[in-house]
């Protein structure tokens, strides 16, 4: 009994990881400029692909490939660093092509929150078009390993999810609290229109806060392709919108929010799981959160906010 | 110099200021009055670059810093290059931060780090109560806590000219004069001033020269004293 329960903590840890990952990039951009950005789940998949080739390339199934091989832990390293630069990348881009425009102009945020669905829809399908519809697998990048620790089976890449999860937790609130970049990143959320009256561009926060949160969900990307190895293009949708209820649960633009909203909703879903039906799991997992939801509408860190004149 | 000519604003289809010229000679201290939508923010926020929807935009004219001209700079490099900071009307600190962070963010282009120290010290000499909050956030502030918070910021960003908009708004008299007591402590130290007023008795008190807008063109100026004493101006704006 208690060891199934282990058990069960252990995966919704690593399944709340991947939550977390993601939450934070709608969190952290909701944060900076009020948009939901719904092409972030999107950017995970993107995330996913990217780490495919990177990793089929480093292990040399392709014709133009490297004279050696390199050692496993050096092509996960190498795998996971530039999956993050190059999914960044992805995701400043269209800051810069879709939604910075919009701001110029001043547009409403709907239309940016619209632009940002189509963003989304875009990247699905124009990776349906290039790539097909077919299925990958990833490629094996940790040789699984399982421990078994008083019954319970613990694999290599779980452990791994978990500590990358922590450690980024860490940097994070590192970054955001001591960085003068990172002041900027709160200093934003509160009030936008006073950050350039201190010298600081807003472009490049904006800039510095989508890097960030699509570096993220790359790594939820590749942590994610390497414990569940089929790629297909549509994987960003559901996880995708699963990720925006858990930074909305944890109280949408903050980090803890995100962190503690992706492992509730990892918990309650493993959970479920674990004692109904399993066809039953998004049904009861969704019902208890709106429940909690219509308790606390601004989240778990949610605070309404209060100006004074 | 701070040189505006012929300044035209538009907010939207609504003409903010229809050629406004004025100038605030180097360590000066200048007042701007007018009553309420006479166009004294919206010249602050054309100076400070601001775009849409807090700034207007800008239709006709010149704004010029030391024979720079400013009109394509945007609002950071105001700040951060070319040396002109704006304390704006309602403070507008940043409530989720620290009365230190606060400080800290307006160095963000700062690369001076002896010059940096020592204005910090210079803020909190000018304003103890900030240092005794300094771990505070500033959203815990008195109102008249947060104006001087507001003023020390846009002293930290290392500007030699400062913009302020309704200083003593909401403010009891006694905080009141205090702050104009900085404020000429300030500038007498070197730091330009051009202040945006309703309460036009202290302006005119502690100002060296001033300008009265009245819906959105430049009606009178002159000296502060020679102001003071219009009757026109004691009628409409000292009551």
């Amino acid at each position: 009994m208690l060891q199934s329960f282990m058990q069960n903590f252990l995966n919704a840890l690593q399944w709340g990881s991947f939550y977390a990952l993601i939450a934070l990039g709608y969190s952290l951009v909701y944060g900076v400029l009020l948009l939901i950005n719904f092409a972030h789940g999107d950017i995970f998949m993107v995330g996913a692909y990217i780490a495919f080739f990177l990793a089929t390339f480093l292990l040399g199934q392709y014709a133009f490939a490297f004279p050696f091989a390199l050692p496993p832990l050096m092509v996960f390293g190498i795998t996971v660093v530039l999956t993050m630069a190059l999914t960044a990348c992805v995701g400043v881009a269209i800051e810069r092509v879709a939604y910075r425009p919009l701001r110029r102009k001043g547009a409403s945020r709907l239309y940016v929150v619209i632009t940002a669905l189509m963003c989304g829809l875009i990247l699905e399908n124009g990776n349906l078009l290039f790539l097909g519809a077919n299925r990958r697998s990833f490629p094996e990048l940790l040789p699984g390993t399982v421990y078994s620790i008083g019954g319970m089976n613990v694999s290599n890449v779980k452990i791994v999810v978990i500590i990358a999860t922590l450690l980024v937790f860490v940097l994070l609130e590192t970054i955001v609290r001591k960085t003068k970049l990172g002041m900027a990143m709160r200093a934003i959320s509160y009030d936008r229109m006073a950050v350039p009256l201190m010298g600081i561009p807003l472009d490049t926060v904006i800039v510095f806060t989508f890097v960030l949160g699509s570096s993220l969900a790359a790594l939820a990307g590749v942590l994610f392709a390497i414990a569940y190895p089929v790629l297909e293009p549509y994987m960003g949708a559901l996880v995708g919108w699963k990720a925006f209820i858990a930074a909305v649960i944890g109280g949408i633009g903050e980090i803890r929010g995100a962190f503690l909203g992706g492992f509730l909703l990892g918990f309650v879903e493993i959970f479920v799981a674990a004692y109904f039906p399993s066809t039953l799991r998004d049904l009861i997992a969704f019902s208890i959160l709106l429940i909690f939801l219509s308790i606390k509408p601004t989240g778990i860190f949610g605070i309404a906010r209060a100006t004074k004149i | 110099m701070l040189d505006i000519r012929d300044l035209h604003v538009k907010y939207g289809n609504i003409e903010a200021l229809q050629g406004v010229s004025f100038h605030v000679n180097q360590g000066e201290m200048v007042a701007l009055l007018g009553a309420n939508g006479a166009g004294k923010s919206t010249t602050l926020m054309s100076i400070m670059r601001l775009p849409p929807p807090e700034g207007p935009v800008v239709t006709r004219g010149s704004i010029t810093y030391n024979g720079v001209n400013l009109l394509s700079a945007s609002p950071h490099d105001v700040v951060a290059v070319h040396g002109i900071g704006l304390v704006p009307e309602g403070r507008h600190i940043f409530g989720n931060l620290t009365v230190f962070e606060n400080l800290k963010i307006a160095t963000y282009a700062r690369k001076d780090q002896e010059q940096i120290a020592k204005d910090y010290e210079r803020v909190f000499t000018l304003f103890p109560r900030l240092a005794d909050r300094k771990h505070q956030r500033g959203d815990t502030l008195s109102g008249g806590e947060q104006q001087m918070l507001a003023m020390g910021r846009a002293f930290m960003s290392g500007v030699n000219c400062i913009l302020l908009d309704e200083p003593s708004m909401g403010l009891a008299p006694l905080l009141m004069q205090e702050l104009f007591r900085v404020l000429s402590e300030l500038n007498a130290a070197g730091t330009t001033i051009l202040v945006v007023e309703q309460n036009a008795r202290i302006a005119l008190k502690h100002a060296h020269r001033a300008y009265v807008l009245e819906a959105g063109q430049i009606v009178m100026e002159g000296s502060a004293a020679e102001l003071a004493s219009n009757p026109e101006i004691r009628k409409a704006y000292l009551g």
